[in-house]
């Protein structure tokens, strides 16, 4: 008996050891990925801060009104997190890598799938900031062409074109990773739709009162006074 | 093509003829004409209504000033649909032969043609700089084909300081109406008078004198392809004149009548394209401003006269109501193009009842020195500071005539001597706002 238990004992600490030995190296190659991802992730976060420098994007996401935004929201300017983003995604990638090599399958079926996924979410990133690059430049076209025209709800159409754009980039972004498509469709379709139908009610007979009072101010109609006086005030020529 | 132009023209180089696109009628047409001493051009797009008034006045203006000179009226037309170039060949003066008889020109062309590319301003200008080059031009002038008030001794004024006196750029000197040409008088020419160095009362004119020399030299620089030309060619001529030391003089020539403003022409796109153009100079000229100090006036040729013209009545009640409802709303973009100082001092102006609002010079010169510099920086997109600045230039509009509705002219002219005081004064502002970093600190 205590002969069966040592044996089994022994065979259980030889498996484990052979089990070390063959994991040990597996383990020690991803600790050796891992170390090389983060100065990889390093050198590339230098070399896309560097980039960004060079084709001033700070200058062009000030020009979009995306740099407010972010210093508003407290992150930092648009290269730095970009660069950022590049080092996790580099660094995350050669974890993933790392785990790959420790040879478990079921982590390396997972991996596969995360790498499939990867450039996905790349371009759903890209997507997101060029939409908030767009949205961001067409609201403030929209809003100093309203107060231009003397528009009472300059802010207010400048809201909605903002609130649009956004909406249909973060639809194309979801749709990009494929994230509950047809709920993003149905989602995007009802939101879009609903806007459109309340518009239709107010502007037909449901809130014709409402709509009514908002036409009016929005296009002052029966006060050519006001209309002439501005007109007149314009007619000086001002060169 | 080429080869043939070269040997069907008895005119010499031809290389910026070519340049510049000129229509084989236009080249023949001035082939026939020779070398010229004096050149009038009259650039037109659809201007039925008042050109023939402008071709008579140039034509008396020659028979009776210049009799001796070789003189040519060109036309460069920009494809106008409505008869513009017809009238032009057309018109006479009823009594010319009387008028020939007394003073025999010596002799006299009339050129009319249109001109290749786009039809504007700038390639107007620059088909009469080529022609004026080709030809030979002593001197040359420019006239709005739009101008109600032109008269024969405009040409007189514009053309002698040329021709007799070596001045090589002759700015016209208007009499306005009281409150016309505020944006001229209230930013671009006490910008060009701090910053230049020169107090040219009309930097961005439609009716002015040129020496020859100076033609050709615009026609040499390498700009004819950029924006500038295309927003705003007469602020760049002039700077370009200064920062290029040729000899600058003005010529009162009178009132200034011109047609209503076109559809189309509005505040804010007036203000994008001449405001936006001085900036542009200012950013592409900035190692001629930037060290120069104080400023100079001009030789000014004609006999200044007062005329009375009719006083307009203006309210500036909608345009208040307005700059109350809408500035509160532009504060985002405000903020990426002002100090917070010089933001809180303009938001101050809303809670101004209508009779005490006042936009201070001191703020106003302010506000232009820190949108020249954030246009310099890029603060934002060029266009939309641009944009931004029309309200705040309406509310300042609305101060002056509040401040001046009763004021005689002699006060007038003060208040804005007093303005172009104040933009030299800040001049060290700017060139601080200027030179910053841009985001630097605010």
């Amino acid at each position: 008996m205590k002969d069966v238990v040592l044996r089994s004992l022994n065979q259980t600490f030889e498996k484990l050891d052979d089990m070390l030995l063959q994991f040990l190296p597996h383990l020690l190659v991803m600790l050796i990925i891992v170390v090389v991802g983060w100065f990889v992730a390093i050198i590339l976060k230098f070399v896309t801060r560097r980039i960004f420098a060079f084709v001033s994007v700070s200058k062009l996401s000030k020009d979009a009104g995306i740099s407010q935004i972010l210093s508003k929201a407290d992150l930092p300017p648009a290269g730095d997190l970009f660069s950022s983003l590049v080092f996790w995604v580099t660094w995350f990638g050669f974890l993933l890598i790392g785990v790959d090599a420790l040879g478990v399958p079921e982590l390396q079926l997972e991996v596969e799938k995360f790498f499939l996924f990867l450039p996905q979410i790349f371009v759903a990133l890209l997507v997101l900031f060029g939409g908030l690059l767009a949205a961001n430049f067409f609201s403030r076209a929209a809003l100093l062409a309203a107060v231009n025209a003397n528009l009472p709800s300059a802010r207010a159409i400048s809201g909605f074109v903002r609130f649009i754009i956004i909406l249909l980039t973060v639809a194309m972004a979801l749709e990009q990773i494929a994230l509950a498509r047809s709920t993003v469709l149905i989602t995007f379709a009802i939101a879009f739709g609903a806007i459109m139908l309340a518009l239709a009610i107010a502007f037909g007979s449901g809130g014709r009162d409402a709509a009514h009072r908002m036409l009016d101010r929005m296009f002052p109609p029966s006060e050519p006074k006001k209309e002439e006086e501005r007109a007149k005030q314009e007619e000086i020529s001002p060169l | 093509m080429r080869e043939r132009r070269r040997e069907t023209t008895p005119l010499g180089d031809l290389k910026l003829a070519e340049t510049a696109q000129l229509s084989d009628d236009f080249i023949r047409q001035l082939s026939a004409v020779g070398e010229v001493d004096v050149l009038v051009g009259i650039p037109t797009f659809n201007n039925k209504d008042t050109i023939e008034r402008v071709v008579r006045a140039v034509q008396i203006g020659l028979t009776k000033y210049f009799h001796r000179e070789r003189c040519v009226l060109i036309n460069p037309d920009g494809g106008s649909t409505d008869g513009t170039p017809e009238i032009f060949k057309n018109a006479s003066v009823s009594d010319f032969e009387i008028m020939l008889t007394s003073n025999p020109l010596r002799t006299f062309h009339r050129v009319s043609a249109p001109y290749h590319g786009i039809p504007g301003k700038e390639t107007a200008l620059r088909t009469l700089f080529v022609a004026a080059d080709l030809l030979r031009a002593k001197a040359c002038a420019i006239l709005s084909p739009a101008s109600l008030s032109v008269t024969p001794e405009w040409i007189e004024s514009l053309v002698r300081p040329a021709y007799r006196e070596s001045f090589d750029f002759v700015a016209p000197l208007y009499q306005r109406q009281k409150f016309d040409g505020l944006l001229l008088k209230g930013l671009l020419a006490p910008v060009v008078r701090a910053a230049y160095g020169v107090r040219i009362r009309e930097p961005i004119a439609s009716d002015l004198g040129l020496s020859g020399k100076l033609a050709r030299h615009f026609l040499e620089q390498n700009i004819w392809d950029q924006d500038v030309t295309t927003f705003g060619l007469e602020i760049w001529m002039t700077t370009t004149a200064i920062v290029h030391g040729f000899k600058i003089s003005e010529s009162f020539l009178g009132p200034r009548i011109q047609p209503a403003p076109q559809f189309g022409q509005d505040l804010p796109g007036t203000i994008r394209q001449v405001v936006g153009a001085l900036f542009k100079c200012l950013e592409m000229q900035e190692s001629y401003w930037l060290p120069r100090t104080g400023s100079e006036s001009l030789p000014t040729f004609g006999f200044q006269y007062d005329v009375a013209l009719e006083p307009l009545k203006l309210s500036t009640k909608t345009i208040l109501d307005n700059f109350r409802s809408n500035i509160g709303q532009l504060v985002p973009v405000l903020e990426s193009i002002l100090t917070p100082a010089t933001l809180v001092e303009i938001r101050k102006m809303i809670d101004l009842p209508d009779k005490q609002f006042r936009c201070p010079d001191e703020l106003w010169v302010k506000t232009i020195y820190e949108f020249a510099a954030a246009y310099h920086h890029s603060a934002i997109n060029r266009d939309h500071l641009l944009q931004a600045l029309t309200p705040l230039y309406r509310a300042r509009v609305s101060s002056f005539i509040l401040q001046n509705t009763k004021a005689p002219a002699a006060k007038l002219d003060q208040r804005v001597e007093d303005l172009g005081q104040e933009f030299e004064r800040q001049k060290p502002y700017l060139i601080d706002r200027w030179s910053a970093k841009a985001g630097g600190e605010r």
